[in-house]
């Protein structure tokens, strides 16, 4: 048997299936993996090892009973840990929510059990999802695979870094502003945000509601097709999921094919500001299409100078009223000042202690962009931009049947080196930000290593809203054509963690 | 230049519910009058009439069935909770006493 932790989850859930692997097998490999080197990349706040093999036990079983299998039945996953589990601490990164181990599962948590997936534990994140790198969780930062000095990108970091390190096939995330898609483009694995509303966000523990969205975080453009399916679907417990399905990304990654395809390249986010290395991975993506047969024109999107500006009153406006429930009284921490206190002193007091510098920083933000005499001026402009976005958006669609851009402007940045500069922080997000404002569904797929460093780079693609699967189809075309010229997918070339 | 004296940052940390110190008082009114400076630009994006986007793909009346489904026991709500007593959430007094 080769190693089992470096195949893809598509190829180990056919491994399950015609039985040359049992779940159980499958599922110790990464366990052993995780436990070996979890220390180095900080992937995971819990490893869920007893409940996983019993999940994974109750996978063999059913396969031995000839029961019904998920395409992806078997095949173990890593969780973000702002999403619920009845069997495992959640935390969001926070300490307010240390030790918690919720009542219910999220939706997305029920289905990859219903679909036979262990969870093989929880992954690290920017505190409640707050930040681009993981240097912001309570529990301390996850590191890059590619380099361990480097962030993994964020929120997700955890995940990223967890996929990409093989300490998982596949992940769940969540992205409000790119928090799947950042981690994903500087680790060189792929990572989708789908349509506003395609996947249910119960159980989901919210940052910004109108923008989070939950998706997958691969190796491959198949295993996040293939884990889409599962997740994607109506919930009648969260009332912005999409009434219809969207259909099944994996057919549309099966039945991919340039042909035809108009690429639309976003003037705003094609030269200034992005690291020479960067643009010169994307500027070879769009050749490569180019010379694939497709068509190419430039799109004008003068609103999205304004998209990260935007984002950040929105998402500190939804946040600051999103976090007032943890409020010392229900489940989470409680701190008790001295005397005899209030329960408002209790509660500032339990705050003070629980939040860390972000949460603060942007919960006083958005308070201060929801007080009257402010109100209308940014929270109420903000929208609007929200609006124009939506606008700028419709126009490129009606000349290009998606929009390329380079995910990130930057490959994975040194742990501490933008820690102390919130704004610099925020930049790391402008291209992913408009398709959360949007609702668009938006994905990065690996496109090369940065000439200057070696570090992976991301290329992004956006699709209207609704289309994931148009999505899904470009970037199955865009891994062919590198596997093509590097004979493998780029995470083949991640180096060895073992003797990092 | 914006307006985030160390005064309002006190106010708005007790709307918020976070007690802050005069350290952190100091550092976040610098940081906050840093980021509202550059955010404050979504106010010269919009000109003339545009309506504003609260929710990226629009909704109404959604609506589901009216029945009753399994919910948490009462012993399962209160599990996590820092304190109960006969069946309920524990807190200290709403008013001060004096």
């Amino acid at each position: 048997m080769t190693d089992l932790t470096a195949a893809s989850a598509a190829s180990l859930a056919s491994l399950f299936a015609s039985k040359q692997a049992s779940s159980v097998e499958i599922t110790t490999a990464f366990l052993d993996r995780m436990e070996k080197l979890n220390a180095k990349t900080n992937s995971y706040l819990h490893i869920n090892r007893e409940n996983s093999l019993e999940q994974a036990s109750n996978a063999d079983k059913q396969l031995a009973d000839g029961k019904p299998l998920s395409a992806l039945h078997g095949v173990p996953i890593a969780v973000k840990d702002n999403l619920t589990t009845t069997d495992a601490p959640t935390t969001s990164g926070s300490k307010i929510l240390e030790g918690w181990i919720p009542q219910y599962d999220a939706t997305v948590v029920a289905k990859i059990r219903q679909a036979g997936m262990p969870i093989l534990g929880k992954t690290n994140l920017d505190e409640f999802a707050m930040g681009s790198s993981t240097e912001f969780s309570a529990y301390g930062p996850s590191r890059n695979p590619w380099d361990l000095e480097r962030i993994p990108g964020g929120s997700g970091g955890g995940s990223s870094s967890a996929v990409s390190g093989h300490l998982a096939p596949l992940a769940l995330g969540s992205d409000t502003g790119g928090s799947i898609r950042f981690p994903a483009a500087v680790t060189g694995s792929v990572g989708a945000k789908p349509t506003y509303g395609a996947v249910s966000r119960y159980g989901l523990i919210a940052l910004a509601s109108s923008l989070d969205q939950i998706g997958p975080v691969t190796n491959d453009v198949m295993d996040a097709a293939l884990l889409q399916d599962v997740i994607a679907g109506h919930d009648p417990r969260d009332s912005t999921s999409l009434p219809n399905s969207l259909g099944s990304m994996a057919k549309a990654v099966a039945e991919a094919d340039v042909k035809g395809l108009r690429i639309g390249i976003v003037k705003q986010l094609s030269s200034d500001g992005f690291q020479e290395g960067v643009k010169e991975r994307f500027e070879d993506t769009v050749e490569k299409l180019t010379a694939a047969g497709a068509t190419v024109v430039e799109v004008d999107c003068p609103s999205f100078e304004y998209a990260v500006a935007a984002y950040y009153l929105i998402l500190p406006a939804e946040a600051s009223s999103n976090l007032a429930k943890f409020d010392s009284v229900r489940f989470g921490m409680r701190v008790m000042p001295e005397g005899n206190p209030t329960i408002e002193r209790v509660m500032a007091a339990t705050r003070e202690h629980g939040f860390g510098p972000e949460v603060k920083r942007r919960i006083i933000l958005g308070t201060y962009a929801l007080s009257s005499g402010y109100y209308d001026a940014y929270y109420g402009s903000a929208q609007k931009v929200r609006t124009l976005i939506q606008q700028d958006l419709a126009k490129a669609f009606g000349v290009a049947d998606v929009l390329l851009t380079p995910t990130a402007p930057t490959t994975a940045f040194k742990i501490g080196e933008k820690i102390n500069d919130p704004l610099a922080m925020y930049l790391n997000d402008i291209a992913t930000i408009p398709a959360n404002l949007a609702g668009v569904p938006g994905m990065s797929v690996p496109n090369g290593l940065a000439k200057e460093d070696g570090l992976p780079s991301g290329v992004q693609i956006l699709a209207p809203a609704m289309q994931d699967a148009q999505m899904y189809r470009v970037a199955s075309i865009i891994e062919k054509l590198y596997v093509n010229e590097w004979g493998a997918p780029l995470i083949s070339q991640v180096p060895n963690l073992e003797v990092l | 230049m914006s307006e985030i004296t160390p005064d309002l940052v006190r106010h708005l940390a007790s709307l918020s519910r976070i007690l802050v110190t005069d350290e952190e008082v100091e550092q976040l009114a610098g940081e906050l009058s840093v980021i509202v400076d550059s955010v404050a630009v979504v106010t010269k994006a919009v000109s003339g009439d545009v309506a504003a986007t609260s929710h990226p793909i629009p909704m109404a009346n959604v609506y589901r069935e009216d029945v009753i489904l399994p919910s948490l026991t009462q012993e399962q709500a209160l599990s996590a909770a820092p304190d109960s007593a006969d069946g309920r959430f524990k807190v200290n007094a709403i008013l001060d006493e004096d």
